[in-house]
């Protein structure tokens, strides 16, 4: 089975604050992983180490076949890495289909045209009608819901047609008939797309995932499928054992 | 109806010259190559979001080149205006690559200082320069045998320069090119996960308002047949600054609007108050208060709000 994303022994401290210890993992392609653990295991920084947003101290990151260690977060994109943020991340003042745009446009040679008129691609309208939006096509961000919102970030992470999709708790501070909404948009991502999600709270997202990576204080503390890591007595104990 | 009233603003200058007297002809004059100035200014500050305090740099810069490739080597225009373009476009390259190691007020503070080294060469490198005297005997070019030395010609020379720096400007803005810049000006670190290449973008707008920071010098240097150490001064480029944001920053209008009101305070009621330093200030302290976006952006929101008419 091809390996789609590989992490090798990555370490990323924080003033001297170990907030990733030696973290290895090895996702599948076609997997649907889910990494969960308590506040502070250092999920977010292992996106982020991921994307390039942080630059790890020691240890290297491949995906697929490619070393993506040192590379800059754009480059990473343009080889198949998307990801959606915690906090939402959009630009609010602008339309939900300008926001689509902007996403297809990171990926298009267009981006460097400085003399023709930016028009938003037919592409936007299409993406956004898969997720339902396409009657708020013309709305700025700021005016829509706050699932309306995530539903559009990621959107804007499917439009770019990834290898590997992040999603960093795409189902943080949804109503219920939001979270169904998004579960459902997250159930219907074509196979080609590798899927890693983080989710805080283990029962929301439990059904969604095949494997499941526990984090605590930064290392991999348990990892398998859905069974194993339920049954584990260290995840009841980090996780499970309030 | 946008477009009808930039035709509209734009023949009122064409019959300008016709109605109006020679001090206002040349004011007017000055209002077009500051505003051109301005603009440049706002590519970054309004569109990049990166507020430069040293694009006088880039118009100084223009200046002098242009005035030394005819006083040290002789050459005509159709040597030094290419000269001083490409010379002046090249230096945006280089300290593009130096101040852009920071964003804010980090960025700020670079172009700042890499501005203030070109100021106090250009004062104490006087062999060159001749430092605080200036250089003088310089002359205007003549395109197609025109000659520019009357009021009124030099004004259409920069009507049609000036026209043509906007409309470059605001096709840049409105490119898909101008949408990155926009997006990295708003969420950098999600443009860079969208596979935008921030740094690039921003690097390639410095240049771009480099160079047309540079043409604003060269008519600078045209107009007053004379340039001093000063237009390359902190005081320069923090009234192309103030004129950007008091007119509002992030507006093709604002910048022109901004650069008249800056240079009919700084020509006009100089005549009338001495300091008229305080009295920009004073101007835009209010500008500020009642209109934090901007001149451009606050008197439309004023006129949607009191026309219950639509």
């Amino acid at each position: 089975m091809e390996i789609a994303l590989n992490i090798k022994s990555l370490k990323k401290a924080f003033g001297g604050l170990p907030a990733i210890n030696d973290v290895s993992l090895t996702v599948e392609a076609g997997e649907r992983r889910l990494i969960i653990g308590p506040n502070g295991a250092g999920k977010t920084t292992l996106f982020n180490l991921v994307t390039g947003d942080l630059r790890g101290d020691s240890g290297r990151i491949f995906l697929f076949d490619q070393e993506i260690t040192r590379k800059a977060t754009h480059r990473r994109v343009h080889l198949g890495l998307a990801r959606t943020y915690q906090i939402i991340t959009l630009f609010p003042k602008d339309t939900l289909e300008h926001n689509i745009a902007l996403s297809l446009l990171g990926l298009s040679r267009e981006r460097w045209n400085a003399f023709g008129t930016n028009r938003p691609p037919e592409e936007a309208k299409s993406i956004l009608a898969r997720v339902g939006l396409e009657h708020l096509a013309q709305r700025p961000v700021s005016e829509v819901a706050y699932g309306e919102k995530r539903r559009l970030e990621i959107a804007m992470a499917l439009a770019q047609k990834p290898r590997v999709l992040l999603l960093d708790e795409p189902l943080a501070g949804l109503s219920r008939e939001e979270r169904s909404a998004v579960k459902q948009l997250i159930a219907g991502i074509p196979r080609e797309t590798t899927v890693v999600m983080i989710e805080h709270d283990m029962d929301t997202a439990l059904d969604m995932a095949e494997r499941i990576t526990v984090l605590h204080y930064g290392r991999v503390i348990v990892e398998g499928t859905r069974a194993e890591v339920v049954a584990d007595p260290k995840t009841r104990e980090v996780y499970l054992g309030h | 109806m946008k477009h009808k009233f930039w035709y509209l603003f734009l023949i009122l200058l064409i019959f300008l010259p016709l109605v109006s007297g020679e001090y206002y002809i040349n004011l007017t004059s000055q209002v077009f190559i500051f505003a051109v100035f301005a603009s440049s200014i706002n590519m970054l500050l309004g569109y990049g979001g990166l507020p430069t305090l040293g694009h006088a740099a880039y118009l100084g810069v223009a200046a002098y080149l242009s005035a030394l490739v005819a006083l040290k080597l002789g050459m005509g225009h159709l040597a030094a205006a290419p000269a001083a373009l490409l010379g002046t476009t090249l230096m945006a390259a280089a300290f593009g690559l130096i101040a852009l190691r920071a964003t804010g007020l980090g960025f700020l503070m670079l172009t700042l200082a890499l501005s203030q080294v070109l100021w106090g060469t250009a004062l104490r490198w006087v062999s060159m320069t001749d430092g605080d005297n200036g250089l003088r005997g310089l002359a205007r070019p003549a395109p197609f045998g025109i000659n520019l030395d009357g009021a009124t010609a030099f004004y259409y020379f920069c009507l049609v320069i000036t026209v043509i720096a906007i409309a470059f400007m605001a096709r840049f803005v409105a490119s898909p090119f101008g949408a990155a810049l926009k997006g990295t000006r708003d969420q950098a670190r999600r443009m860079s996960a969208l596979g935008h290449d921030v740094w690039m973008i921003r690097w390639l707008t410095f240049i771009y308002a480099g160079f047309w920071g540079a043409v604003s010098g060269l008519l600078f240097v045209y107009y007053h047949k004379y340039i001093h150490p000063v237009s390359l001064s902190l005081a320069n480029s923090a009234e192309g600054l103030l004129a950007v944001i008091a007119g509002g920053s992030g507006t093709l209008a604002g910048p022109l609007v901004g650069a008249a009101i800056v240079m009919l305070l700084k020509n006009y009621v100089s005549g009338y108050v001495e300091r008229w330093n305080m009295l920009l200030g004073f101007v835009f302290v209010v500008i500020v208060v009642f209109m934090p976006e901007g001149v451009v952006p606050g008197v439309k929101r004023l006129w949607r709000r009191y026309t219950p008419w639509k």
